[in-house]
C-alpha cells in the first residue's frame, strides 16, 4: 500500500475508477456527487479517457449501456432523483448482461427532497432498480477507504457475472473527507467479452446485444438464466462485517453512515455493561442472510438502524424470521441518528429505560 | 449462371417482417449496400430502435446493439466514445428519435458526435398500431387523432433536419425519399455519404427518409406512395438542409 492521502469520499471513487481501468464516465451534475464528476473530468483526458457530460440522467445511463456493450468498463455517478431517471437504462443494462458501474451517493427523498445524506433508497436498489425481473449488485462503502476499495470489486463483479453493480453511498459517505490509501498496482481480472458489440472484424458471427424478446418462453429461459447467475452471486458474494456479535444480545444491523453511529453506540452500550453488537451489510444485495444468521441463536433483540422509515428492517425480518423480535430506528429527511439517541433505543430493548 | 442480382452481404438470411409496401425493406438494403461499398461491415455497429425497427439487429449482419424507446444516439455515442475506430449508426423511426429522443438527438448533433444517424419518417407510430407520431400530418387521421390531427391541441408536425441544420455539430443533414428509382439513388448517395463523413471523422451526418406505412395509413401499398407524394412531401421538402462537404452556395439539392 502507498502512502495515506486525504481525499472526499466522491473523489476517492474516482481515483478508484481511474486505477480500476474505468476510461469511460458519463454523467450529469447533481449533488452531492459532485466532486466525483468533478475530479474524473480533470483526470480522464489525461489518461485518454471518455469524460462526458451527457444532457440528461437518461442519457448518460444510456451511454454507460453503449460503452458497457462493446465491452470496456463504464460508469455513471448520480444522486437518488437521477437514479430514478436511470432506473429505465439499468433495466435495459441488467436485461441485456452488460457489466456497468452505477454510483448512488443518496440524498433525501422523494422527490426533490434534500440534499443531504440519506438511505431512503435502499428498495430502489435491492428491490426495485428499474422494472422486471432483475437484481444488481450493490456494495454500501462505511468509509472513505472503503469507497476506494470497492470500485474494482463493482467492476469485477460486474463483469464476472454480466450484472450491472452499484456502490450505494450517501452524501456523508461522499463529502466527508478521511485518509485513504489506494494499492501500487489494482489487479484487473481479465473476463470473457466475446459476447461484445465491438465490430467483429469478419472473424465471427454478429453479435447482438438486447433485451427484447418477443416469444414469451425465450425471456422465461433467459430471466430463469439470469436467476441461476443470482444465486451463484448470493452464494459467493455475500459480505458483511460483525463487531461484538459473539456474545451479543441486542444486534444491531446497520450499514454504510448509520453503521458509524451504531459502532459507536454499540461501545457507549458495551462499556454501560449491555451486550450489544453490530452486523454491518457489506453487500445489500446480495444481504449478507449468513452473517445475520449467525447471530439469531445468542440474540434477543434484533435493530435495524436507517437513515430512512425503515427500508433494510424487511429484510432483517426476512432473515430472522420471527424468532427474535426485529425493531426499527431510523431518521429521515437528511437527518443523520446520534449514537445517544441509537445507545437510547439499544437500552429500551435492552430493558434499561435510557 | 451469372449472378445479375444478390442481397448485400451487410444483411443477413433473416427474412424481414416488414409490411408489404413498407419502405423500410429498401433502406435496410441501401444502409447495407453503403456498408458493403465501404468495406466497414467488421467494424460497423448498428444501433436498433424501440419500434418496428428494432428487428433489424436480426437483419443487419454488424455487430447489434437495441437501445431503449428514444435513447438510441446516446447509445451510440457510449460506443462511438469507447470504440473510435468503429462505424457507429442509428437506425430509428420517427416517434424515437422526434418524441421521445429528441433530446438525445439534438444534443448528439449540437456535441458533434461522429455518428451516422439513418431517420425513417413515415408520420406515424407504425408498431403500437397507428398512433399520432410527432411528424403526422395537420389533419391526419390515426388511432390518437380520430378526427384528424388538430393543431390547435395537438400541435404541429416537427422538421427535424431543418432544426438540426442550425447545430454546428452537424456535418449533413438531408432529406430523402424512396418512392422512385430517381429517389431511391439519391438516398443511397445520402446514406453512403453519411457513413463516409464519420469515416473522414467530420461529425454528426443524419439522413431523413421520407418512408411509408400503409397498414397503418390503411392505404394499398401504391396508394401510400401516392399519398407520401400528395402529402407528405409538400410538408417535408426534400434537400440537404446542411452539408459541410459542399462548395459555397451549392448545398441546396
Amino acid at each position: 500500500m502507498a502512502e495515506k492521502v486525504l481525499m472526499k469520499g466522491n473523489e476517492a471513487l474516482g481515483e478508484a475508477a481511474l486505477r480500476a481501468g474505468c476510461r469511460h464516465f458519463f454523467g450529469y451534475p447533481i449533488t452531492p456527487q459532485t466532486e466525483l464528476s468533478a475530479y474524473l473530468s480533470k483526470k480522464m483526458p489525461k489518461c485518454g479517457g471518455t469524460f462526458l457530460q451527457a444532457e440528461s440522467e437518461l442519457a448518460a445511463i444510456n451511454m454507460v449501456l453503449g460503452a458497457g456493450a462493446t465491452g470496456v468498463r463504464a460508469m455513471t455517478s448520480s444522486s437518488s432523483p437521477g437514479i430514478s431517471l436511470k432506473s429505465e437504462g439499468i433495466s435495459y443494462i441488467a436485461g441485456s448482461d452488460v457489466p456497468c458501474v452505477i454510483i448512488n451517493v443518496q440524498r433525501g427523498g422523494p422527490g426533490l427532497g434534500s440534499i443531504q445524506p440519506s438511505q431512503a433508497d435502499y428498495w430502489q436498489a435491492t428491490k426495485a432498480t428499474g422494472h422486471g425481473d432483475f437484481q444488481i449488485f450493490v456494495l454500501a462503502p462505511s468509509t472513505v477507504q472503503e469507497m476506494a476499495d470497492f470500485v474494482a470489486l463493482a467492476f469485477d463483479t460486474a463483469e464476472k457475472y454480466r450484472v450491472p453493480a452499484m456502490i450505494l453511498s450517501d452524501g456523508m459517505m461522499g463529502q466527508m473527507m478521511e485518509p485513504v490509501s489506494f494499492p501500487e498496482e489494482t489487479e484487473i481480472t481479465q473476463h470473457d467479452k466475446s459476447w461484445a458489440a465491438c465490430g467483429h472484424n469478419n472473424a465471427r458471427p454478429h453479435n447482438i446485444v438486447n433485451s427484447l424478446y418477443i416469444e414469451a418462453k425465450d425471456l422465461e429461459k433467459t430471466v430463469i438464466e439470469r436467476y441461476e447467475r443470482y444465486e451463484k452471486i448470493k452464494a459467493n458474494e455475500q459480505r458483511a462485517e460483525s463487531y461484538m456479535t459473539e456474545d451479543a444480545e441486542v444486534v444491531i444491523v446497520a450499514y454504510g453512515a448509520s453503521s458509524r453511529v451504531s459502532r459507536s453506540a454499540v461501545d457507549m452500550a458495551r462499556a454501560e455493561g449491555i451486550k450489544a453488537g453490530l452486523v454491518r451489510p457489506i453487500t445489500l444485495w446480495p444481504f449478507p442472510v449468513d452473517a445475520i444468521e449467525k447471530t439469531v441463536a445468542n440474540a434477543k433483540q434484533f435493530l435495524a438502524v436507517e437513515m430512512s422509515m425503515g427500508q433494510m428492517v424487511d429484510d432483517v425480518k426476512l432473515v430472522v424470521n420471527g424468532r427474535k423480535p426485529v425493531s426499527f430506528f431510523g431518521r429521515t429527511g437528511g437527518i443523520i441518528p446520534t449514537p445517544a439517541e441509537v445507545l437510547g433505543e439499544i437500552k429500551k430493548l435492552a430493558g434499561k429505560e435510557a | 449462371m451469372a449472378v445479375v442480382f444478390e442481397k448485400p452481404h451487410a444483411l443477413t438470411d433473416v427474412p424481414f417482417h416488414y409490411c408489404p409496401g413498407c419502405t423500410h425493406g429498401i433502406v435496410h438494403r441501401l444502409v447495407a449496400e453503403a456498408i458493403d461499398e465501404l468495406g466497414i461491415e467488421g467494424r460497423a455497429v448498428g444501433v436498433a430502435s424501440v419500434g418496428c425497427s428494432v428487428f433489424s439487429y436480426n437483419y443487419f449482419s454488424c455487430d447489434m446493439v437495441q437501445s431503449p424507446h428514444g435513447r438510441a444516439q446516446a447509445v451510440a455515442t457510449g460506443i462511438k466514445r469507447a470504440q473510435p475506430q468503429d462505424i457507429v449508426f442509428t437506425y430509428q423511426g420517427d416517434g424515437d428519435l422526434a418524441a421521445i429522443g429528441t433530446c438525445e438527438t439534438v444534443h448528439a448533433a449540437t456535441r458533434g458526435e461522429n455518428i451516422t444517424v439513418i431517420f425513417i419518417n413515415n408520420a406515424i407510430y407504425g408498431m403500437t398500431g397507428g398512433q399520432m407520431a410527432p411528424t403526422s400530418l395537420p389533419g391526419q387521421v390515426t388511432q390518437t387523432t380520430p378526427y384528424g390531427r388538430d393543431v390547435k391541441t395537438a400541435g404541429y408536425p416537427i422538421r427535424m433536419c431543418e432544426m438540426l441544420s442550425t447545430l454546428d455539430g452537424v456535418a449533413l443533414a438531408q432529406r430523402v425519399t424512396v418512392d422512385n428509382v430517381k429517389h431511391v439513388n439519391e438516398a443511397k448517395k445520402a446514406i453512403k455519404k453519411a457513413f463516409e463523413n464519420q469515416i473522414n471523422g467530420l461529425g454528426y451526418s443524419i439522413v431523413e427518409v421520407v418512408s411509408t406505412c400503409p397498414t397503418n395509413w390503411g392505404l394499398a401499398p401504391a396508394d401510400a406512395i401516392k399519398w407520401l407524394q400528395d402529402n407528405m412531401l409538400p410538408y417535408y421538402p426534400l434537400g440537404v438542409y446542411k452539408d459541410i462537404t459542399a462548395s459555397e452556395g451549392g448545398a441546396k439539392a
